[in-house]
């Protein structure tokens, strides 16, 4: 097979140098089972040793790739060369500051899912010697799906809501809430709903479901955010029927 | 750089290849595809593993034989099979077949989705109705920053944790997952020593020994950014690097193979000397990170190397055509790479301390009682 060549729109950006990002076109010969990664990698060793971008596992898990293909949020090593016409832009991921050309600064993130405390909160801590907290397979399943995020920030690229107003919590750190909550061995609900409950949080979602369509492994936030909006209801009226009980 | 800085680096010849892997790419399929009961084949749709004292094949899938086997023992069978010329050419190179078929695709679909989907994706195949391109891939460093089991260093408050540690749970080979361990376990021991350490240390200014240090690291990245013309790129050298390194050090070793491949880093750790950044940016400078990862991976692949001339036997994931047995009189120690500049590592011994697990024939298949 003949290599077909693909021409990358790329944006770049050195904060040193530029004043402002401005788009430089490599031609790259690509072999059909190539992913975008394999092109830039190309362009890396080949043609433009000064062009920065983040990768690690080439293969879906790590989350570091992340980019606009042709106006879409995208995981580059997960875009098929063979789903993609002979011209392709690339930029760095919508709603997220650049660092330098497609890296872009992921503080606001990171932030964002530290303040939903995500991790277990059990009702007694177990010493090592008292063993693990156990589960079955059945209150496994009820979460699970939401364990399976990989940090990749699509889903931040992708939300209309977070693009109007970058301090609401967001889809991936929401949805890891709910991950939380949701696990039988914790009882931190209460103490995340400051976050999760408030304006900025589940309430700030308008149920486009954006975040959803990209996520490349189903995690389905804006359903996460959905059911947490129903709980949070839920509490609300108890509130109402029983003031001051204990939730 | 705990190398450089004079930590030994222990068992560097064992180097784990993983048997299953996609062409090309290099992508992992993992081991659970075979314990749900996928088999591998030849081109002639044999399964081929029964020719290297891993069978009988049936009953399928059972415990410790077949495709179930160690992965040196499967990687090996592997390479084998390539010399008799019974592997499947491909773009990508030699590859054997892994088939799912048998389990249906309900069972993929249930067990192993990630599998699935990798395989649609990544190598053009639905492992529902066809089976998949594998080959053995480097995996896993057995090796490494030598730690005691406080993930200590020989260097007061340096901490090693991961696959860059050789606390030495792994041996001579490994089994999957264990790199868990290594992070979980030892990661929380480093973190709770070095926590001790800065706890108990008072000093504010950093020594002048420290500063001076510091003056070196920051005066070599001032030579490379100044640099223009050396003319060697990091493409060129690393690619050079992975042939040198799996012709000659791979899944099989000779003292000839070796010593070729020690002749030819050495070559390229000259060349390296007269490598040119292009990218003279202060800012997420990733030719910088990638020209100081080069240099630190050249002087890792001379450590094997050197480590693996001098264990002349065969031992888990350290196989020599030249000496295939194992030899516990003389070898049952750890080898320890001390870094030399300029010149090929000192490699040292240490014995290997034996608690529960006795080192025992290795017999897998029908061989075991």
């Amino acid at each position: 097979m003949t290599p077909r060549r693909i021409e990358f729109e790329i944006l770049r950006y050195d904060p040193d140098k530029m004043q402002k990002p401005e788009f430089q076109t490599y031609l790259v010969p690509c072999e059909e089972d190539w992913v975008v990664l394999d092109a830039l990698n190309y362009i890396k060793d080949e043609l433009d040793r000064t062009l920065s971008y983040r990768w690690s596992c080439h293969m879906a898990v790590c989350g570091s790739c992340s980019m606009m293909i042709n106006g879409e949020p995208t995981l580059s090593c997960k875009s098929f060369v063979r789903d993609l016409p002979n011209q392709v832009c690339i930029e760095p991921l919508n709603n997220f500051p650049i660092e330098r050309d497609l890296v872009v600064v992921l503080d606001d993130f990171l932030g964002k899912l530290n303040s939903v405390k995500p991790y277990l909160i059990p009702r007694e801590k177990k010493s090592l010697e008292e063993g693990v907290y156990l589960q079955s397979p059945a209150q496994l399943k009820k979460f699970k799906q939401f364990t399976l995020c990989i940090n990749c920030t699509l889903c931040y690229a992708a939300c209309p809501q977070y693009a109007h107003d970058e301090n609401f919590v967001g889809p991936a750190a929401l949805a890891l809430a709910h991950r939380y909550n949701l696990d039988s061995r914790d009882v931190g609900r209460t103490a995340r709903q400051d976050v999760v409950a408030s304006n900025l949080g589940i309430w700030e979602c308008s149920f486009v479901g954006a975040c959803s369509e990209v996520c490349p492994h189903g995690v389905d936030p804006a359903g996460a955010i959905q059911q947490a909006k129903i709980a949070s209801t839920g509490d609300y009226f108890m509130d109402l029927i029983l003031p001051g009980r204990k939730s | 750089m705990a190398f450089r800085a004079g930590v030994p680096l222990k068992d560097m010849e064992f180097v784990q290849y993983h048997p299953t892997g996609l062409p090309g790419t290099g992508i992992l399929i993992t081991e659970g595809s075979r314990g749900e009961g996928g088999v591998l084949l030849n081109k002639d749709g044999y399964r081929y593993l029964q020719d290297y004292d891993l069978g009988p094949p049936d009953p399928w899938p059972r415990k410790n034989a077949m495709e179930l086997g160690p992965r040196d023992r499967l990687s090996q069978a592997f390479w084998h099979e390539q010399k008799k010329g019974r592997t499947i050419k491909t773009l990508h190179g030699d590859v054997v077949h892994l088939d799912l078929r048998a389990l249906g695709e309900k069972k993929i679909n249930e067990r192993l989705p990630m599998v699935r989907d990798l395989a649609k994706s990544y190598v053009g195949v639905d492992p529902v109705y066809a089976p998949i391109p594998v080959r053995p891939v480097v995996h896993y460093t057995m090796g490494g920053i030598d730690s005691n089991i406080d993930a200590a260093t020989s260097i007061e408050g340096l901490f090693t944790a991961g696959e860059c540690a050789c606390v030495s749970i792994n041996g001579a080979n490994r089994l999957g997952s264990n790199s868990l361990t290594e992070l979980l376990v030892f990661g929380a021991r480093a973190g709770q020593g070095a926590a001790r350490i800065a706890a108990g240390s008072h000093k504010t200014n950093p020594g002048s020994a420290i500063q001076k240090q510091a003056e070196a690291a920051e005066g070599r990245i001032k030579k490379l950014f100044g640099a223009n013309g050396g003319g060697e790129t990091v493409s060129g050298l690393r690619d050079e690097m992975n042939t040198t390194m799996e012709e000659g050090a791979g899944i099989y070793r000779t003292d000839a193979s070796l010593r070729q491949s020690c002749e030819k880093m050495n070559d390229i750790g000259k060349r390296f000397a007269n490598i040119e950044l292009k990218d003279k940016s202060n800012v997420y400078n990733t030719d910088l990170l990638h020209v100081l990862e080069l240099g630190a991976m050249i002087d890792v692949a001379r450590a094997i190397i050197v480590s693996a001339l001098q264990r002349k036997e065969s031992r888990g994931s350290h196989q020599r055509l030249d000496f295939i047995k194992r030899d516990d009189k003389t070898y049952l120690r750890h080898s320890l790479a001390h870094y030399v500049p300029g010149q090929d590592p000192d490699i040292t011994y240490r014995d290997v301390v034996i608690t529960r697990s006795k080192p025992g024939t290795r017999v897998y298949g029908g061989g075991q009682k």
